[in-house]
């Protein structure tokens, strides 16, 4: 009996993780960008004019998103040598398995690199990230699910395309905003040290984008691979 | 077990298959030869599965087209690529093919796919490593680790040295004896006919060209066959 979409997702978000863990290529890839980008921004930064508490979060999510980006690329760009993507689409398991399977790896892929990522922001910046770890890593979670559940789907979109480097930054950008803002907003609140009342509407935000993104993005994905 | 009817396929304005009707039973092994973009490919990934027609009809082991995880849990496909993902291992690549179309003892069954290929003891390299022979190997194992009941090759000799080529020759006669059904596209005429139980020449997306029950030549079907392209070009 052919495995049920969990479980043929488990399979596949297992097997994307054995190959960057053997490649390592674009998690490297990641989280080089996402430091360099934490040491640029430092080094612009004017602590005269700009407080550090205000400048961190806008610097977090802005690394976060655009280091993920790096990750959702090489999504489905595994598939298409070789045309393996057919060992997936010829086997008897929903195609909603297949996208779920990818956004987990992709899941993974961004909180290794958020793991990395956030406290260096801490060390840079000297911002008491540690005194809000919970909140914070609730806030890093939801808003990473939201980010792979709309990159998968246009990484799927934008790997037949001959432009597909380009292609998948300028479909996901726009969607994930929605998902940046109370993420960013969140946080800044959490630094600041604001009432959680001011924090919670964020996150309820981030919750219910996240619900539209991964339910619309799993419907939609049967018809970004159909032929 | 496979039935066609004025089945065909349309990519905009371009016609890739038209009107391809046949029927094939338990054990039956259609070999079907015909020139580079006659529609062979397009009309395999239909039976797979992989695409949908959009003319006529057709069934695959007792599921309509275009079918669904009923139709692809009865097929095993093996196109001209490998299909293969580079870093995992041979074992890894099989035995993942084996979960998904939900075996129980998966790694028994990749290990097993695997010697019937005469992979064994390269089993735990990576795809990468193995050239293309034992690529190509690797491919036919993944494609019947799970027992399918049809089995669709898309120039499944590509690579093969002679070891290879007997050791796939024997596994596919070994299923065909099985009851297996096939479809064989390959440009190496003699070892299609020797295999198959129905031949067909495909031309311009149709069947120009079709015998039953080894009703042919062999000495003389490539005559026919180049005069019948040659004539179509």
């Amino acid at each position: 009996m052919a495995p049920s979409t969990l479980g043929a997702a488990l399979l596949i978000a297992r097997k994307d993780l054995a190959i960057e863990f053997r490649t390592r290529t674009a998690f490297f890839s990641a989280v080089t960008f996402a430091l360099l980008g934490i040491v640029i921004f430092f080094f612009a930064w004017d602590p005269t004019a700009v407080g550090a508490m205000d400048l961190a979060p806008g610097v977090l999510w802005g690394i976060f998103t655009f280091a993920g980006l790096l990750g959702l690329q090489r999504s489905f760009g595994v598939e298409q040598a070789d045309r393996a993507i057919d060992t997936l689409l010829g086997a008897p398991i929903a195609r909603e398995s297949i996208y779920l399977g990818k956004a987990i790896a992709n899941f993974v892929f961004v909180a290794a690199v958020q793991v990395i990522a956030i406290p260096a922001v801490a060390l840079f910046y000297n911002v008491p990230l540690a005194e809000h770890a919970v909140a914070l890593a609730i806030i890093a979670v939801l808003a990473a699910i939201g980010l792979v559940a709309v990159g998968t789907l246009f990484s799927a979109m934008a790997v037949n395309t001959r432009l597909a480097e380009m292609l998948l930054p300028v479909l996901s950008l726009p969607f994930f905003v929605p998902i940046v803002i109370p993420a960013a907003q969140g946080t800044a609140r959490l630094l600041a040290g604001r009432p959680v009342d001011e924090i919670i509407g964020w996150l309820k935000l981030l919750v219910a984008f996240d619900i539209v993104f991964v339910a619309a993005c799993m419907l939609a994905f049967p018809f970004t691979i159909e032929e | 077990m496979i039935a066609t009817s004025g089945l065909g396929r349309r990519f905009g304005g371009r016609r890739a298959v038209s009107d391809v009707t046949f029927s094939l039973g338990a054990g039956d092994c259609l070999a079907l030869f015909g020139p580079n973009g006659a529609g062979k490919t397009t009309l395999l990934r239909m039976l797979a599965g992989l695409l949908r027609p959009t003319e006529g009809t057709g069934e695959v082991a007792g599921v309509a087209l275009p079918g669904g995880t009923a139709l692809r849990g009865a097929v095993g496909y093996i196109s001209h690529a490998s299909m293969l993902y580079a870093a995992l291992s041979a074992r890894e690549n099989v035995e993942l093919t084996a979960r998904l179309f939900g075996m129980r003892d998966a790694r028994a069954a990749a290990a097993q796919a695997l010697a019937r290929m005469q992979l064994s003891h390269r089993s735990d390299t990576p795809v990468r490593l193995l050239s293309r022979g034992m690529q190509q190997r690797v491919t036919i194992a993944r494609a019947t680790v799970h027992s399918p009941k049809v089995v669709l090759l898309d120039e499944p000799f590509t690579g093969l040295d002679d070891s290879g080529s007997a050791a796939l020759g024997a596994h596919l006669a070994a299923l065909r004896a099985g009851g297996t059904t096939m479809v064989l596209v390959t440009h190496q005429i003699p070892e299609g006919l020797a295999l198959a139980t129905h031949a067909a020449i495909m031309r311009d997306g149709t069947l120009a060209r079709m015998e039953e029950g080894e009703a042919w030549d062999a000495s003389s079907y490539l005559t026919v066959y180049r005069g019948l392209v040659a004539n179509g070009a």
